[in-house]
């Protein structure tokens, strides 16, 4: 289990900020439930400038999930 | 060395006054206040989003990193999120050191660096609806006035 967060553009686009996904265990099998349940939001987290964090860590590259991980996707970063 | 993420409104002066008590060594405070323009008219609403959590630690780091580079005796930033209206700060930078320019330039290099890299999503909302902000070309190339000696952030 892990808790997607979504920020700035991918929340709108999304239509959601937080989502519990059941049955993950690493980063690939939440992006293959995220592109069968949101295609769009699938294509627009692989897009150029977006990071992973995972537990408030930028991971690249696939990582395995803890139970109850949180896993944020960040569209590039405006500043202040 | 305080970072201070917050939705409140909050007073810059009094902001600079408390930095300023309590700081033997230092020989001089250079302070910052951005403030959400109106741009004409263009913008009514800044909407900021941080992610709690991480944002703080990204900026403390920052400011480690300044404390070291410009020698600083102190530093401080507070940042809003949520929705800022025309006219209310949005961030407020000090710096303390024992000589004026470590502490101009310990301010400078913070806000290039808040401004263009920081882990903040803003969105401006306008007579004409809303629309997710990026960084300016100008806020990445002052970025690489840092750059000279180290990489950037």
């Amino acid at each position: 289990m892990a808790r997607v967060l979504l920020f700035g553009v991918l929340r709108d686009l999304a239509g959601w900020r937080e989502q519990i996904f059941e049955d993950v265990s690493d980063l690939d099998d939440l992006h293959s439930d995220i592109a069968r349940l949101y295609p769009d939001l699938a294509e627009a987290i692989s897009g150029p400038g977006v990071q992973v964090a995972v537990d408030k860590e930028i991971v690249r590259g696939n990582s395995i999930l803890s139970p109850g991980a949180e896993v944020a996707f960040l569209p590039p970063m405006s500043g202040g | 060395m305080a970072v201070i993420v917050q939705t409140e409104v909050f007073d810059p002066g009094a902001a600079l006054s408390a930095f300023s008590l309590g700081l033997p060594d230092a020989g001089g405070v250079v302070s910052f206040t951005g403030i959400a323009r109106k741009d004409g008219g263009k913008t009514e609403m800044l909407e900021l989003e941080a992610y709690l959590g991480f944002t703080e630690p990204w900026i403390e780091a920052l400011v480690e990193e300044a404390r070291s580079r410009f020698n600083l005796c102190g530093a401080t930033v507070i940042h809003r999120v949520g929705p800022i209206l025309p006219g209310e700060a949005i961030v407020f930078v000090a710096t303390a050191a024992a000589h004026r320019r470590q502490a101009f330039e310990g301010a400078d290099f913070l806000m290039d660096h808040l401004k263009s890299r920081a882990p903040f999503w803003k969105k401006e909302h306008g007579p004409d609806g809303a629309r997710w902000i990026e960084p300016r070309q100008a806020d990445y190339q002052d970025l690489t006035r840092w750059t000279a000696d180290q990489p950037p952030r």
